[in-house]
């Protein structure tokens, strides 16, 4: 517990206290009345009015229509699963930009819905729900799938043999079981939703603002601290809020479950109902997910001199982009590759250590902490990327010109997913598995390899596919702090997006294109290693 | 080999072990036997170290174990739901202590085979835990917990979940291989059969404090208690007032062993003990109930509670026949 403590003191207390203080302070004195000048302000309270009905409402609507998918994918076995699952969380990491853009060409104006039947929703908050679909639909999928997998069927067939129907048998028993997992989803969607940047700021107009979007208006746009600070801690206790009550509520549910393997539980749909349900969920895929995404990709293609190749040509040199890059944006792939590595290792390790002390220990304070973990992704990422710049730059700790602040901030927003997945998964592991192995000479540390890791290595790997995506996608935070001979992706991205013109829009979608199949590649290899180490059960 | 000294465990006020003293010696094989609830389970929790005790202590080989930690106790435990771990094969279970205490893997794999070639699943090692049946497990897991031949070997009813037959030829398999092996057991159940099949010492606990303990004969012969009695199957039991060779009871005079002292006490009468007579106690039979090489027979006296008799097959009668019963001195005990 202590490893994640002090990571979390030092790299995310440490900066965000920084820049709220210097919010806060004028020359050397508190000033909170301007806490109370900007809460009264009527327009912060429309924005935050607007930030949570439109998160709440993109939770519901991401659950409803992520829980048949997450079923689909646990229960169902058919051909191309594994891509398919893979291909549903590219959204997740597209950087935001991206993902509001392709929705632009589907449906603003000139769009595809615009010239098939005149219908535009941007600037309408029905956009900006089903982009918050497409890009937490995986969020669902992943997280309460994962755990659906190895929930043994026989105790839904115990439920129907003692007369329950089919509804009332999921309603009673698989629904109580997957409350944890539904919870930890709707939570993380919850957040994300509520903190939303990219997709509000495009696809939201002038109408809607988040307070993320506020925050980076003021912070960048027209350089009021104090009010960004504020903004900060509103937010910061918004979230808090939140983390309470979703932690009072899971903490009765989560009981001991039994977990079988994954592989067994999956079989071929049967029956007209199956396969009904099989195809709803693929057609819902295809125009929500796969749509937009194929839209993007055909823009790749659409150069100057018609289909062709032109995009991608431009992006191997650093010369023809008029002084935007000091490096081929080419090269930026293996930068992402790298910081998202060493991102997801640091993920990994920290959330790893963390999930398994709460699992261990009880209490309030263990809670307290349980909670702490979730808050990076409460957080202004704006706030957290400025706040590493201003806080890391001096003796003992001047990080600012090393390679790891990068790993570092998108670590940040990796470690919450890790807890959130291995959690449920790790409390549900039966203890006397735990006391089995100690009777035979196993001691805490060696039980904890041989029982616990075999058992929630599958959880494992979504964790780290999870926070390897993240990372990927990570721009909010990157875009202050990576060097700029050494952009990522995302960040190479947006900068050829801020850039007029046919080809710096072109090599933009060239290169998200490439984001993409990077991400896609890597979580098919993840599923690999994952497929692997089940096949030991 | 085992002494436990006034180990006191408490769960939420209630005490689930209440200073209970205990000791197993060298090759011993102890049952304790006790309805649930009895707090027996944590008996073996504490032996373990799984439970931490709230007072009282626990001597291994003469060493107290506070403070050791469960994985350096050198005792095994036989999970009453097995507890195999489904990410591993047979072998893999069966190894695992093995592979805790560094054994090398050549030694390791053929002392597996050797150990589920005496549990009678030679060659299962590749087999997956979770496609064996209960049996199966139940031998797998104590293959797992013989392998790293543990100096005390404890099991949490150990036979609970098997069908008859197999438990019974369990019990006589079992009782050969611990002898075989010199094991020192100490085995938890709620199975009277069970326990005096397997055990050289019986233990009966009730509420967390031991009602009584002595040889599966002493404990068969002279109940302690009755609840002892009770728990037993024995339920003629009647409140009696001893005067002389003779109780009174509401069934009528019983007769009672030389030296019984006298005054109020319970009497316990074995149902072999109720024989029909031409002249006795007026009962009418309200049950009866096929055992096999016996009818038990549920009798309604006059007067007090129902009685339980044994008959034999050719010679028991119906239910609703009216008859006459006697008591032999034999079977009658008395109870404090």
């Amino acid at each position: 517990m202590a490893l994640p403590l002090a990571f979390f003191a030092v790299f995310f207390a440490y900066p965000v206290a920084s820049i709220v203080s210097r919010g806060l302070k004028d020359g050397g004195q508190w000033r909170f009345g301007r806490i109370g000048e900007v809460i009264t302000d009527p327009h912060i309270g429309h924005v935050l009015w607007f930030t949570t009905w439109q998160a709440a409402a993109s939770t519901a609507l991401t659950l409803a229509c992520g829980l048949p998918g997450a079923y689909v994918f646990a229960r169902f076995d058919f051909p191309g699963k594994r891509l398919l699952r893979a291909v549903v969380t590219v959204p997740f990491v597209l950087p935001t930009v991206v993902a509001g853009s392709a929705f632009l060409a589907l449906l603003g104006h000139g769009g595809l819905l615009d010239e098939l039947w005149g219908v535009r929703l941007d600037t309408t908050v029905w956009a900006i729900l089903l982009a918050h679909v497409f890009f937490n639909y995986a969020v669902v999928v992943r997280t309460v799938g994962g755990l659906w997998a190895q929930l043994d069927p026989r105790q839904e067939e115990a439920a129907r043999v003692l007369g329950a129907g089919r509804l009332a048998a999921w309603w009673r028993v698989t629904l109580p079981a997957l409350g944890p997992a539904v919870a930890a989803a709707g939570l993380m969607v919850f957040l994300f939703t509520f903190t939303s940047f990219g997709v509000v700021q495009i696809l939201g107009g002038p109408r809607y603002a988040t307070l993320e979007v506020e925050i980076y208006q003021q912070t960048a746009q027209l350089l009021d601290l104090p009010t960004a600070a504020v903004l900060t801690l509103v937010q910061f206790a918004a979230v808090g809020v939140l983390l309470a009550v979703h932690a009072r509520t899971v903490r009765r549910r989560e009981a001991t479950l039994r977990l079988v393997d994954a592989a067994r539980t999956a079989r071929r749909p049967q029956g007209a109902g199956q396969w009904a349900l099989l195809a709803s969920v693929l057609v819902f895929i295809t125009l929500l997910i796969l749509l937009p995404l194929a839209v993007l990709v055909l823009r790749s293609f659409d150069g100057p001199d018609g289909y062709g190749l032109a995009f991608y040509r431009a992006l191997a040199s650093a010369g023809d982009n008029g002084g935007t890059f000091v490096v081929a944006p080419l090269e930026t792939i293996g930068n992402s590759l790298a910081y998202g590595l060493a991102a997801t290792a640091i993920a990994v390790v920290v959330g790893g250590l963390a999930a398994a002390a709460l699992t261990r220990r009880e209490g309030r304070l263990v809670r307290g902490f349980d909670a702490l973990l979730m808050l990076p992704l409460g957080t202004s990422a704006v706030t957290v990327g400025f706040g590493f710049l201003i806080a890391l730059d001096e003796p003992p700790l001047d990080l600012r010109t090393s390679w790891i602040l990068v790993p570092l901030a998108q670590a940040l927003v990796g470690v919450p997913f890790v807890v959130r997945t291995m959690l449920p998964v790790l409390r549900a592991v039966d203890a006397r598995l735990r006391e089995a192995a100690a009777v035979l000479g196993a001691s805490p540390l060696r039980a904890w390899r041989e029982v616990d890791l075999p058992l929630v290595g599958r959880a494992l790997g979504v964790a780290a596919g999870f926070a390897f995506a993240v990372s990927l996608g990570e721009f909010g935070a990157t875009v202050f702090i990576a060097r700029p001979d050494s952009p990522t992706l995302p960040v190479a991205v947006a900068r050829l997006l801020g850039r007029p013109g046919e080809l710096n829009y072109g090599q933009a979608m060239a290169l998200s294109t490439i984001l993409m199949l990077v991400c896609a590649a890597a979580l098919l290899v993840l599923e690999r290693v994952r497929t692997d180490r089940t096949g030991e059960f | 080999m085992l002494r436990l000294d006034g180990v006191t465990v408490g769960f939420g006020g209630r005490a689930a072990l209440d200073a209970v003293d205990l000791d197993v010696a060298e090759h011993e094989i102890v049952c304790v036997l006790g309805p649930s609830g009895s707090g027996k389970s944590t008996l073996l929790r504490v032996v373990a170290g799984l439970q931490r005790a709230d007072a009282g202590q626990v001597y291994l080989a003469g060493k107290d174990q506070s403070g050791v930690p469960v994985h350096r106790r050198g005792v095994g435990l036989m999970f009453q739901d097995h507890q195999l771990f489904p990410q591993r094969d047979v072998g893999g279970n069966v190894a695992f202590g093995l592979r805790m205490r560094g054994v090398a893997r050549a030694e390791a794999e053929r002392k597996v085979a050797g150990l589920l070639d005496l549990v009678g699943l030679p060659g299962a090692q590749r087999r997956a835990v979770a496609a064996l049946s209960g049996g199966e497990q139940q031998r797998v897991a104590l293959a797992r917990a013989l392998a790293p031949e543990p100096r005390l070997l404890m099991l949490d009813e150990p036979l609970g979940q098997l069908d008859r037959t197999l438990r019974e030829r369990l019990v006589v398999e079992l009782r050969g291989l611990f002898g075989r092996l010199g094991t020192t057991v100490l085995a938890v159940t709620h199975d009277q059969g069970e326990a005096f099949a397997l055990a050289d010492r019986v233990v009966v606990m009730r509420d967390g404090r031991i009602a009584q303990a002595g040889s599966p004969l002493e404990v068969w012969q002279r109940p302690a208690s009755e609840f002892v009695a009770r728990f037993l199957g024995f339920d003629n039991v009647v409140e009696a007032k001893v005067r002389g060779e003779r109780a009174e009871t509401v069934w009528g005079g019983i007769p009672v062993p030389t030296g019984t002292p006298e005054g109020a006490c319970r009497v316990l009468v074995r149902p072999a003990g109720v024989r029909f007579a031409s002249e006795g106690l007026p009962c009418v039979v309200s049950g009866r109930t096929f055992r096999g090489d016996h009818v038990a027979l549920t009798l309604r006296p006059e007067a007090g509670p129902e009685l339980e008799a044994a008959a034999a097959l050719q010679t028991a009668p119906g239910v609703g026949e009216r008859m006459r019963v006697a008591f032999d001195a034999a079977e009658v005990v008395v109870l404090p």
